[in-house]
């Protein structure tokens, strides 16, 4: 095959791709107009769905982040045995459907559930609240995070540990002020996968919190609530939802660009070398 | 993995999906079927019984009324429609989107509520502290239900929709949140209650409360299958169909 004939082959393949993944997208703002998008923030639903969406997913990033982080330090840093398949128990939620998700977690934190009883006797009931909105986000997006947080730890150079020690610093203070900062665009991009994760989160949400307006009812489900007697209310939260999620991939893009790295464009050595799920 | 590897995964995919697609016996006709999810039991076990008997592939897909009728609306090929009211029909019928609908079973609704969950009358509903699952104000569980709670005899209809925790997209979903226990009750239809009666306790909801319900089908006005679709419709309602719906609880449409 000509070279040429190749190109054109690859350049179809693109375009194919391009179509496929761009138009349902375009799709949802040919049919809400800019008036329909700023009314359908005056509608009360979408209002209260949009503002616990972002609450709650905040709230699971800042758990996954102060957790995550020290987790994924540990695991980059030390070598043991059984920290390849550790690693694969982190990362199965990756894989797992959010049907799958939803009634594991029923099956772990429900009344019925391998905690059950012991939340029960704590006076604690997990499933239809706002808690369960978190823990499902938690459970569907921190391996996003920690697989990210891993790769960049595990991608610093060693030297600068070794010069940090050699300087008389312990190991936590060269985690704080030398892992830490250099590791921090890497991390930041891991974040924001993790957000745009727990944003979009439906079906693990629905079968552990329910779906209640002000309490569960996030801004996936409120879609869902809307999309059969209110098409245009859904297409309107479809389309906030886009640019919201938008907004923030594009924001990474920015950063990773202004410092140079690039960690979610080309294959930047540093931080891709070492992937864990290969470790 | 190994490029050898990869084209011989993706050759697999391609085969598996080209023999998934294709449906396997080519000369049975196709009915798709689109039916509420109450209906679930009663209208799997005719399918695929009345799909035998006419030599054709009966696809039913389940769901909330609202949903699927929200997709035939949207153009998603869809020869008979059996929807839990008869609200979605007729406005599918005014928009033109499927034929003149016809009743061909009634409902009835029931407390469910989980073992052991404090809810044992109906004015437990109105209790502090209990949790329940409705459907969403959307679907028709969800309309029947309101319905429901407004009329119960003596109970303080206020202070049992204080206690709704969840809005579901479906009765399924409304039955699963009592079973697992996330809920301790839910309104549902007694179809359901009987389908998952190991799993619950069901409390009689009296004849004043009863909304009544009706379940509607009608043919796509875009069925290229629209004989055969009357006649699925027809079995519901007076051939082989309508025991199955009889075994699973359905009343007729008389009462």
């Amino acid at each position: 095959m000509s070279r040429r004939a190749f190109t054109a082959l690859l350049a179809a393949a693109l375009a194919l791709a391009l179509a496929f993944l761009v138009l349902p997208v375009v799709a949802i703002f040919v049919n809400v107009s800019p008036g329909e998008l700023i009314s359908s923030l005056g509608d009360p639903v979408a209002r209260d769905a949009l503002l616990l969406s972002l609450r709650c997913t905040l709230i699971a990033l800042a758990l996954i982040v102060v957790i995550g982080t020290p987790a994924a330090y540990l695991l980059a840093t030390r070598s043991f045995r059984g920290r390849a398949a550790l690693i694969t128990a982190l990362e199965l939620p990756l894989v797992l459907p959010p049907a799958v998700a939803g009634i594991g977690l029923l099956a772990a934190f429900g009344p019925r559930g391998v905690l059950g009883d012991t939340l029960n006797s704590a006076g604690i009931t997990l499933p239809l609240s706002t808690t369960a909105v978190i823990l499902a986000l938690c459970f569907v997006a921190s391996p996003f995070y920690l697989r990210q947080g891993i790769a960049a730890f595990a991608a610093l150079d060693p030297s600068l540990a070794e010069a940090s020690r050699t300087l008389g610093a312990s190991e936590a203070r060269t985690f704080m002020r030398v892992a830490l900062p250099v590791a921090t665009s890497s991390l930041g991009a891991g974040a924001v996968v993790a957000f745009g994760r727990a944003l979009g989160e439906f079906g693990a949400t629905l079968m552990f919190a329910g779906s209640l307006r002000g309490v569960s009812q996030t801004l996936p489900l409120a879609i869902y609530a809307s999309f059969a007697d209110d098409f245009p209310a859904a297409l309107a939260m479809s389309a906030l939802l886009v640019i919201v999620s938008g907004a923030l991939l594009g924001a990474v893009k920015l950063a990773s660009l202004r410092d140079g790295s690039t960690p979610s464009d080309a294959p930047d050595p540093r931080t891709q070398a070492p992937l864990p799920a290969r470790a | 993995m190994k490029p050898t590897a990869t084209v011989a995964l993706i050759a697999l995919a391609v085969a598996l999906g080209a023999c998934g697609g294709g449906g396997g016996d080519n000369s049975r006709t196709r009915l798709d079927v689109a039916a509420a999810a109450s209906l679930t039991k009663a209208v799997t076990a005719y399918a695929r019984q009345f799909g035998d008997a006419n030599h054709a592939t009966v696809r039913v897909r389940f769901g909330g009324s609202d949903e699927l009728a929200a997709q035939v609306r949207q153009g998603v090929p869809t020869d008979v429609f059996l929807s839990a009211d008869q609200t979605q029909p007729r406005m599918l019928h005014a928009a033109g989107a499927v034929h003149t609908p016809v009743s061909f079973a009634s409902n009835r609704l029931v407390v469910a509520a989980a073992k052991g969950g404090g809810v044992n009358s109906l004015s437990d509903l109105a209790n502090s502290g209990v949790k329940l699952a409705l459907g969403g104000p959307s679907v028709p569980i969800g309309k029947y239900g309101r319905f429901a709670i407004a009329h119960l005899p003596g109970v303080n209809a206020t202070a049992v929709l204080k206690n709704v925790r969840s809005e579901e997209p479906d009765v399924k979903s409304v039955v699963a949140k009592v079973t697992t226990g996330a809920a301790n009750a839910g309104i549902v239809y007694v179809t359901d209650a009987n389908a998952a009666k190991a799993q619950l306790t069901t409390i009689a909801i009296p004849q004043s409360a009863q909304p009544r319900i009706l379940y509607d089908a009608a043919v796509g006005s875009k069925s290229k299958q629209a004989d055969l679709a009357r006649r699925f419709i027809d079995g519901l309602r007076t051939g082989a169909g309508r025991t199955d719906l009889q075994n699973a609880g359905f009343l007729g449409t008389e009462q």
